[in-house]
């Protein structure tokens, strides 16, 4: 078993690079007009994630992000891998390239990951698509205004510049004359490849930057919309897989005279793998239900031994004698691991058509699924095609392919196209999970309450966050990987939830220890002004410092990563009912720029709610191999009762780039409810989920 | 066997264990009715009978007969939108949207037997609708703007 399965966007490895559809396939596909290829050599796509590439310095066709296509009707397209999972790039980025072209959002359309016709694209993950995406639509949107008007000062022997763009139309304000777009692109076969041409900046954005309703809200009220698992194919039949009876099980024997025997099932057996296709959905389960299977197990892991499984030896105590006037802090904190529960579990409709393979499903990476598929059937990826639908969620929790790749081979057997959409149950079981962690910190502080030397040990959970934002004279900050009994992956925030909660729960202990409040305490040892900015801006909304009721209890926390700044101030109050609630949250974010102050509000208060259930209750259960709370009724997720009022602030700093915002508002809530509870109770919380229940 | 699905009678094979959803989604392309859990848990099944929300993943066809059944798609009449649909795109109560149809449905079951509710009242109502993404807050305003004259 591998150990921490990789925070998969830290890769540095170069992409397979897709060069395909070039620019004469791709006129040969969706027609003549212009077409604005954008190419992701400016550096500061890549300051984000700190990586250089193989290939920096390549051909430009390598390194295509984006297609944009004004067609001779003046219709314009988006071609991007980027996906839409929730967090509103469907409609950000139109908003991007409608700024640009001066025209509305609802005359962009968004061709997104899909294989055949977007360039490639590593994966919709690191709060990357904002950052990324967004400036080069800009740019790209950009340049096919400035060709627009070309175009029509060449046709009127004008002067490009006096020529206005505005509603589709190029428009002669002197002379009173104007085209549409679809009148400069007739007949036309223009391309360019574009580096980096002037954009709006944030300051004079019309719309870019507004709150703006999703593209497709519509369908999705009206229930329109079709997620992957609402794909329907002519002929379409319905599959099932048989699942191992326990992690590590390998198939024995497999009986499967009585499904066969059931009319329109097709049983699939190959090697480890077996399951069914029926005509319906129910069939399908009766099949299934039908194979007699015999499985080796082997003894697995339990999940009551975190501590010993992750981190074997004994707890960090620091041997080295301290300082005059130092006070020292130790302690061990754990996260368990959980589960993405993404609303919508992982689907796929797979369809074969002459050896070639088109595949519906949901991920967040379109390309790595083809990948997949490739190397499972052993076919070029010229072959497979990936279309990945808007999907019910993700949260880092769809980066792989699995139920693409069994829909395949079920289709592959039954010579139809087969839908599979796993039960919540092999959701639970069968998706990997955000990584469990034992995290030992050790720190002191001198008489002055300066943070003098920091000890930082993660075992498993993951090194994103793991770096201290607080100035610190001394410091050792180390990951260290282990054999994980469970598959796990990225999870929204990745390992910055863990390792700030160890790491902001411990400055709230040492706060304590020098008797400094633990705002004081921050402010005095933080030099980062970005994060005192939000710290400030939190604390000032909160009310921090004001009066409280005897059974209620106050907690501060903040972080940051990715670019991105947050602060969280919590109130919680002793309930005789519930142990402790949650009564109120005020979370302070800046990610530079706002590109959608609503989408980017939405974002916030999401990865709060959610960051609620990893903090209170969620922990998945397993023993022996098997997981033993793989269902909503026995895997609590945050409901509405749960939900306290929360205020967000965002801190708007159009004079940075925009970060990503999906991630990085989950990193300061479960500290600062443990902070909050430790104020309220002075029971310290050091285990996520903290289950502070009566 | 016959069923009454937003003011339309469809005819069935008999089969009156099979589950609602699979029939709604499956058989007759209504696919608006989504599966989230299988055990009643989530909501993202939810529909109408008689104008009570049930959970359709738990709902035999036997169930459902001689009853009125409205989904998600049932809503819309005469291509205007019903007051909730119309709230929900006002405020943005959503974010990956599969939720939404339950959490529209259930809340039309709330507000026909109790059309001015309190936030608690909502929040009560919709605490079987799991929302992953985090739209609480919105999904509460966008009933109470609907419950309150909605959107103008």
């Amino acid at each position: 078993m591998t150990g921490l399965e990789p925070e998969r966007y830290e890769l540095s490895s170069a992409a397979a690079y897709d060069f395909k559809p070039g620019r004469r396939e791709f006129f040969q596909r969706v027609g003549g007009g212009i077409l604005i290829a954008l190419t992701l050599r400016n550096a500061e796509a890549y300051q984000e994630s700190g990586h250089t590439r193989r290939d920096e310095g390549n051909e430009m066709p390598r390194t295509v992000g984006a297609w944009l296509h004004i067609d001779e009707s003046g219709g314009i397209t988006v071609y991007t891998g980027k996906v839409e999972v929730g967090q509103n790039i469907r409609t950000s980025l139109a908003q991007a390239v409608a700024e640009e072209l001066r025209t509305p959002v609802s005359t962009i359309r968004m061709v997104m990951g899909d294989t055949s016709l977007t360039p490639f694209d590593r994966g919709t993950f690191g709060s990357l698509s904002t950052p990324q995406m967004a400036p080069q639509l800009h740019r790209a949107a950009a340049a096919a205004r400035k060709l627009l008007q070309e175009l029509a000062a060449e046709r009127w022997l004008a002067k490009p510049e006096e020529l206005v763009v505005e509603d589709g139309k190029v428009t002669d304000p002197a002379a009173g004359r104007s085209l549409g777009f679809g009148e400069l692109t007739k007949g036309r076969n223009l391309s360019q490849t574009i580096a980096g041409p002037v954009v709006t900046p944030p300051s004079a954005w019309k719309i870019a930057g507004q709150a703006f309703t999703k593209v497709n809200a519509r369908d999705i009220v009206t229930g329109k919309h079709e997620y992957p698992s609402d794909i329907r194919r002519p002929g379409m039949l319905y599959g099932k897989i048989l699942r191992p009876a326990a992690f590590g099980a390998t198939l024995v024997s497999l009986d499967a005279g009585a499904a066969k025997a059931m009319p329109g099932v097709t049983v699939v057996h190959d090697g480890d793998f077996a399951g069914v296709v029926a005509p319906d959905e129910i069939s399908a389960e009766k099949a299934l239900g039908a194979l007699r299977a015999t499985w080796k197990t082997t003894p697995q892991p339990s999940s009551k031994d975190l501590l010993r499984i992750l981190r074997p030896g004994p707890a960090l105590r620091r041997s080295a004698p301290t300082a005059p006037g130092e006070k020292l802090v130790e302690a061990t904190y754990t996260v368990a691991w959980i589960a993405h529960t993404p609303l919508e579990p992982r689907a796929a409709v797979a369809e074969w058509n002459n050896g070639n393979l088109t595949v519906w499903t949901g991920t967040q990476r379109p390309f790595g699924v083809r990948e997949e598929l490739a190397n499972a059937f052993h076919l070029p990826e010229a072959r497979i095609r990936v279309l990945m639908p808007d999907t019910g969620s993700a949260y880092g929790g769809k980066h792989t392919g699995e139920a693409a790749v069994e829909a395949a081979r079920l289709s592959q057997a039954a010579g139809k196209p087969v839908k599979l959409v796993w039960t919540r149950e092999e959701e639970f079981t069968w998706a990997y999970f955000r990584p469990g962690g034992v995290i030992d910190v050790s720190a002191s502080i001198d008489r002055d309450g300066l943070l003098t030397n920091w000890e930082f040990h993660n075992y498993n959970s993951g090194s994103s966050g793991i770096e201290t934002p607080y100035a610190v004279t001394s410091k050792k900050i180390e990951f260290h990987p282990v054999n994980s009994p469970l598959r796990q992956g990225s999870y929204r925030g990745l390992a910055s939830t863990a390792n700030n909660f160890a790491r902001e729960v411990h400055i709230d202990e040492l706060a304590r220890a020098a008797g400094l409040g633990p705002l004081e305490f921050r402010r005095k040892n933080l030099k980062n002004q970005r994060l005192l900015a939000v710290l400030n801006a939190a604390a000032e909304r909160f009310g921090w410092g004001g009066g409280k009721q005897a059974d209620e209890g106050h907690g501060i926390a903040c972080g940051v990563e990715k670019g991105g700044y947050t602060a969280v101030c919590a109130s919680v109050r002793k309930d005789a009912r519930r142990g402790v609630r949650v009564e109120r949250m005020v979370t302070a974010f800046e990610c530079g720029a706002i590109v959608n102050p609503d989408g980017l509000k939405n974002q916030v208060e999401g990865a709060a709610i959610m960051a609620l259930g990893g903090a209170l209750f969620e922990a998945i259960e397993f023993d022996n191999g098997k997981i033993l709370n793989p269902r909503l009724s026995a895997y609590r997720v945050p409901r509405f009762s749960d939900v306290p009022p929360i205020d967000v602030v965002l801190v708007n700093r159009s004079d940075l780039p925009s970060s990503g915002a999906g991630e990085t508002p989950i990193m300061a809530v479960a500290p600062a409810i443990s902070n909050a509870i430790f104020d309220a109770t002075g029971t310290r919380h050091r285990d996520l989920p903290m289950r502070p229940f009566a | 066997m016959e069923l009454s699905i937003n003011q339309r009678k469809y005819r069935l094979p008999d089969a009156p264990d099979r589950m609602l959803l699979w029939v709604l989604r499956d058989e007759l392309g209504l696919i608006g009715t989504k599966y989230g859990c299988g055990e009643g848990q989530c909501g993202a099944c939810t529909v109408l009978l008689n104008g009570e929300p049930v959970r359709s993943c738990l709902t035999p066809l036997a169930a459902a007969k001689e009853k009125s059944i409205t989904t998600i798609e049932g809503l819309e009449r005469n291509g205007n939108l019903h007051p909730l649909q119309e709230a929900f795109l006002k405020v943005d109560a959503m974010q990956c949207g599969y939720c939404t149809s339950g959490m529209i449905l259930a809340s039309a079951g709330l507000l026909s037997r109790n059309p001015r509710p309190s936030e608690p009242e909502i929040a009560a109502a919709l605490e079987g609708n799991v929302c992953r993404c985090g739209a609480h807050p919105r999904i509460i305003e966008a009933v109470r703007l609907a419950a309150n004259g909605g959107v103008r």
